[in-house]
């Protein structure tokens, strides 16, 4: 599903954010990226949905060799990528139902398809009764569940999630972790970043570890490893 | 593209120009002063073309014949010059009617000084008036009637007289003020551009979280090209109907208000009819283009993510 080969990522400024990475994800894993910040994890999330290129080295995403995408191509390889960041990235001016429909539009969704799925997963995070509200209406954790929805609405076969829980309060973030953990449930990869022990002690998973831009720890059902 | 997508790009357009409801209005706004101020030299430069004209079309050929001429060549003659094809209209002016107009520029004071040069004393010769379709091209046609005197034995052409020398001048004069006109409305329509492109660079710092996120769930270039390019075309052609208005609406209030004082003094503006329709005309082309142009610029910068 998602293979990293000998993958090297080194910015226009000279900063080295990744090197030599060689990682297997599968199908259906919900693997957690720790480690401190400014670690490389961010661009380990960017590479997997197109957002960086790595320098050197392989790196295949559903099957899409994403070194040598063409420009094109790559709105193709999104769709079926769904991202979810720290700070929700909603549209203000769009209601909580027109910021999940439209992620339906750009596929070109026929609009009884788009009212029915969209209804469909905003009813899947619980927030069906708030479609109508625009994002400075909801609270944090809301907006998140929003953001959720946006990332699975077009079915996509991975989540890619960057620290989704870094804005919210404790009880908050369970909540969206409940929400994940259902997403993965139902057949869907889950890539997170996250600096949160808590939830990485208690809902055990594969954990990957990177530090200095080199994965240093890949265990299976692992712990958070760091204080803080 | 589905023609359902073609209709969300139409609504989603229309709406954005909604919900960016102070950059729309910051858009519209550059338009709207941009097209007014080039508006009005539009008219400007229409109404000194217009009397530009009118002072060119003042210029005619006067024929002289000999002293004497017969009937039949003078019917003759009239003929041949009306042939010409640049020739508008001819018009025939006896010796008689020559003195007339002679009396009639004379102070009524000096008038009598004619009297005794009436019928079989009337000095004048017979001639023409040639009217011409192109008045730059008077020197020309005068040539040609030059020539209609050479291929005829009895010469019954006195003399072409069209003002030669003073009618280059003015001609020099009426193209360069046209030309000058040009060339301000020219640099009015580049400062436009550049007052528009102001208000563009503020609209895209603001669109591209949103360009940001379209491209993240996977939207191609085309269709989040599709709803800025409708936004600007409805910003763009909205702003010069606004325009079209007031200017129009102010040169008709001009005209009704001045048309008595200047009337007295022969100057005419250009009517409504002439300009209406032009100035309407092209400031809405020149709106549409300004908000394609102004959407394609800011779109474009944040498409290659």
């Amino acid at each position: 599903m998602i293979e990293m080969h000998d993958i090297w990522k080194t910015y226009p400024d000279g900063t080295v954010a990744l090197q030599s990475v060689n990682v297997v994800i599968d199908r259906n894993e919900f693997v957690y990226i720790v480690g401190p910040s400014g670690a490389g994890k961010s661009t380990f999330m960017k590479l997997i949905y197109r957002e960086e290129v790595p320098s050197k080295g392989q790196l295949s995403v559903n099957g899409f060799n994403i070194g040598k995408l063409k420009q094109r191509k790559i709105p193709y390889v999104r769709r079926n990528i769904g991202v979810v960041f720290q700070d929700y990235r909603l549209l203000p001016k769009l209601t909580a139902y027109e910021n999940v429909s439209f992620a339906m539009e750009v596929i070109e969704a026929s609009k009884r398809q788009i009212r029915r799925r969209t209804m469909e997963v905003l009813d899947l995070v619980g927030l069906k009764h708030k479609a109508g509200s625009v994002p400075a209406q909801l609270s944090g954790g809301e907006q998140q569940r929003i953001a959720i929805a946006r990332a699975i609405v077009n079915n996509p076969s991975v989540i890619v999630a960057d620290e989704p829980t870094g804005n919210l309060d404790p009880e908050t973030s369970w909540g969206i972790m409940k929400l994940l953990e259902e997403i993965h449930f139902r057949g869907t990869t889950i890539v997170m970043a996250t600096h949160n022990k808590e939830i990485v002690n208690t809902l055990r998973k594969r954990v990957i570890a990177i530090e200095r831009g080199t994965i240093v720890r890949d265990e299976p059902r692992g712990e958070y490893g760091y204080e803080i | 593209m589905r023609f359902s997508t073609l209709v969300r790009h139409i609504r989603e357009g229309t709406k954005n120009v909604f919900r960016n409801g102070w950059m729309s209005f910051a858009s519209m706004g550059s338009i709207i002063v941009s097209l007014f101020i080039l508006g009005v030299f539009m008219i400007l430069a229409l109404n000194v073309d217009k009397l530009a004209s009118q002072i060119e079309n003042q210029v005619e050929i006067r024929v002289y014949l000999q002293l004497g001429t017969e009937q039949a060549k003078i019917d003759d003659i009239n003929r041949q010059i009306g042939r010409i094809p640049e020739v508008k209209k001819v018009t025939f002016v006896s010796k008689e009617e020559g003195l007339q107009r002679l009396k009639e520029n004379l102070d009524p004071d000096a008038q009598s000084a004619l009297d005794g040069y009436e019928n079989e004393n009337n000095p004048l010769p017979d001639a023409f008036d040639v009217e011409v379709f192109d008045p730059q091209k008077v020197a020309d046609v005068a040539k040609q009637i030059q020539a209609i005197n050479a291929s005829d034995a009895d010469q019954p052409i006195l003399g072409v007289k069209y003002g030669q020398g003073t009618v280059e001048k003015l001609f020099k004069i009426t193209n360069a003020v046209r030309n000058v006109g040009l060339i301000v409305v020219a640099g009015l329509a580049v400062m436009a551009m550049f007052l528009i492109s102001t208000t563009v660079k503020m609209t895209i710092l603001a669109r591209r979280r949103e360009i940001a996120i379209m491209k993240l769930v996977g939207a191609t270039n085309s269709f989040i090209r599709w709803p800025f390019f409708v936004e600007g075309v409805l910003i763009g052609v909205f702003g010069a109907a606004v325009t079209s208005a007031i200017l129009l609406y102010g040169y008709s209030w001009l005209i009704r208000t001045t048309q008595y004082d200047l009337g007295l003094m022969l100057i005419k503006f250009a009517s409504m009819q002439d300009v209406g329709g032009f100035i309407a005309g092209t400031l809405l082309v020149l709106g549409a283009l300004l908000g394609i142009w102004g959407s394609t610029v800011s779109v474009r910068k944040y498409l290659k993510v």
